[in-house]
């Protein structure tokens, strides 16, 4: 692909045995006076890949993407890119950019100049740099935008000059630091897709950060949900929505029904009233005690098809528009559950109604129980 | 009693239109009034700049001359008092910019101990009274045995000119986007490269700000001066001693010609912004 010719490998980076991780994580720990933001974390991202680091605000995913940036040193651990160790690097001798959320676009140089700015530091001059800077302003269409200053620039706009900024150096590794977090709804999502595009058609690794779920779900092959300056759960964005290891990456990614009860075979778990509902066997896992049942809403039917079936009654319907949600009080609390509006016309359950509720064992997940489900 | 009514009513119209016109004008007439009060003394400065002076004093009307701009230095002593006042003035505004900067971005920038403290001490100098300053000062230089003259006036300069730069500067660099500074060494820029293409040039505005505002306290400065200047004359401390024995329609030169070139300063300096918020 022409795209893929345009980002040329360094020398160094080409020598490197092809396994070698882009980035490494080991059991990087930083303190900021008495608050731990990062704790104890070890992390590889897969050279060429999309990773995401997902979390709520204060988890520790900017800290962790400033370390790699070099603008925060660890307080222990060390960083490895490729095959180097960076700690004490400064971040102008990083093979790495870095797209910020305010993008940080120097305000006093033309576009043409926010994008050269990198290659100037590196002495390419003349029509080579004009080329490159052309090429990519091109690559994230903006051609003929050159000469304007960036206030003259829309959000978005701005927002791929900082991407063609940081990607005319042709990084070992991308940092975009909530770069989307300042878009309307609408652009977010267009700029989603195209970030993803990007992506793959150069190649580099993209560290993505984000608060987000449905972002980095859309974006990223895989995805480290962090919590409390750890790494929760690290997978693709399937494994983590169907198969949560913890209730914490379970809540933050969608909403989860929990039933609690105790295991009883193989394959089941009985709950508190003696009923006995079908689990994933390898969900269980040879666990025996208290557990919690895990059920997307989506997975539960309002019918009596599947093979694990609960009675309820109908509490709160919300139309959404592409689904409806109810909430169905049952025995074991609330349950929601999401229904596809896919037929015309018909939204079948009204509040009060009496319903059957079932799903597929294979759609179950476990997590160990816990007071307050999240 | 509608025939009482009706005129009173008239009347009450009157004073509700005569109230109504003092009210829509209140502000132009005393905008009028300000600006009169504000410009009168510079206006008598720059029209006696111009007369005919009979005897010593240049205080009565006496006809219209150029003589006084031609023969500008025509006062024994004021030449080596202007050129004395531009040097310490240019020098000490350039010196105390350039410190004051550098102070000011360490006080926004770096957390150091005694920062609280240097802030606080940066606002004496402008808090204290310019009497108190130059007498101890003097002090100070007395206890020195320093010899008087040029450069006990420009340590007194630049030392009441710093203030005001990083007063002036400070209040920049606190909107200034750090991300920008991180955005240019991710991209490769070293520390002072950083410095060059980005701090400086977006500093820039308020660094010259400073620089004016420096060099218009110390061209003018009286007080200071006149306890550490020795046998030293500078133009301030020319025209107070000519005041005594006569003002000369010179000094009135002098100072419209100073007016005037701040005057084109500051129009240059609107015209400039203006042109660059159309380019924008």
């Amino acid at each position: 692909m022409a795209v893929e010719e345009r980002i040329e490998q360094s020398p160094e980076r080409a020598a490197e045995p092809s396994g070698t991780p882009d980035v490494r994580l080991e059991r990087v720990t930083k303190r900021f006076d008495d608050v731990v933001a990062v704790d104890d974390l070890s992390l590889e991202i897969e050279r060429g890949s999309f990773f995401a680091l997902l979390g709520p605000s204060g988890c520790g995913k900017t800290t962790t993407l400033r370390m790699i940036g070099g603008f925060e040193e660890p307080s222990a651990g060390v960083i490895y890119l490729g095959d180097h160790e960076v700690s004490g690097t400064p971040p102008y001798k990083r093979d790495v950019n870095t797209v910020f959320q305010s993008y940080a676009l120097f305000p006093h140089l033309s576009i043409f100049e926010n994008v050269a700015f990198g290659l100037r530091r590196k002495g390419t001059r003349g029509g080579n740099l004009k080329g490159k800077v052309e090429e990519m302003l091109d690559l994230v269409q903006l051609s003929g935008y050159g000469r304007r200053k960036p206030r003259q620039l829309s959000g978005g706009q701005q927002q791929r000059v900082a991407l063609a900024r940081a990607l005319v150096n042709s990084p070992r590794v991308l940092l975009l630091d909530e770069p989307l977090g300042a878009l309307d709804l609408k652009l977010r999502k267009e700029m989603q897709l195209f970030i993803k595009r990007l992506q793959h058609d150069v190649g580099i690794t993209f560290i993505h950060v984000t608060h987000d779920q449905e972002e980095a779900m859309t974006m990223a092959d895989r995805i480290a949900v962090m919590n409390r300056g750890k790494i929760e759960q690290l997978g693709g964005p399937d494994d983590l929505y169907e198969r949560p290891q913890t209730a914490f990456v379970a809540g933050f990614l969608g909403i989860s029904n929990l039933l609690t009860g105790e295991v009883s075979g193989r394959d089941t778990v009985r709950l508190g009233d003696g009923t006995t509902i079908r689990v994933r066997a390898d969900a269980l896992d040879g666990r025996s005690g208290r557990v919690a049942v895990g059920i997307r809403p989506e997975k539960i039917r309002p019918d009596d098809q599947d093979p694990n079936a609960l009675q309820g009654v109908v509490r709160e319907r919300a139309y959404i528009g592409v689904s409806t949600q109810y909430i169905v009080e049952t025995r074991y609390g609330n349950v929601t559950v999401v229904v596809l509006n896919d037929r015309p016309g018909s939204i079948p359950h009204s509040p009060g109604d009496h319903l059957t509720l079932s799903w597929d064992p294979e759609a179950t997940f476990i997590l160990d129980p816990m007071e307050e489900p999240a | 009693m509608s025939s009482i009514a009706v005129p009173r009513q008239r009347e009450r119209n009157v004073l509700a239109a005569a109230f109504g016109f003092v009210r829509y004008h209140v502000l132009t007439v005393y905008s009028l009034l300000f600006f009169a009060y504000l410009l009168l003394p510079i206006a008598i400065v720059v029209v006696f700049s111009f007369n005919h002076p009979v005897g010593k004093f240049n205080f009565t009307w006496q006809g219209f001359t150029w003589d006084n701009w031609r023969y500008w230095d025509g006062i024994p002593g004021i030449r080596g008092a202007i050129i004395l006042s531009l040097e310490i003035a240019l020098i000490a505004s350039v010196i105390a910019t350039a410190l004051g900067t550098a102070i000011a971005l360490a006080l926004v920038r770096y957390g150091f101990r005694g920062r609280a403290t240097t802030n606080i001490l940066i606002f004496l100098p402008l808090s204290t009274p310019e009497i108190v300053l130059g007498a101890s000062l003097l002090t100070l230089f007395l206890n020195l045995n320093v010899v008087f003259g040029f450069w006990t006036i420009l340590i007194a300069h630049i030392m009441f000119c710093i203030s005001f730069a990083v007063v002036t500067v400070k209040a920049r660099l606190v909107g200034f986007d750090r991300h920008l500074e991180e955005a240019a060494m991710d991209l490769g820029a070293n520390e002072w490269t950083t410095f060059r293409k980005v701090t400086l040039p977006l500093t820039a505005p308020a660094i010259l700000a400073a620089l004016l505002l420096c060099f218009a306290i110390s061209i003018d400065d009286f007080v200071v001066t006149y306890f550490n200047s020795g046998s030293s004359v500078t133009f301030p401390l020319f025209v107070w001693g000519a005041a005594r024995i006569g003002a000369p329609p010179q000094v009135n030169v002098i100072g419209t010609a100073i007016f005037v070139v701040a005057l084109t300063a500051m129009l240059a300096n609107v015209v400039f912004q203006r042109r660059r918020e159309v380019r924008a």
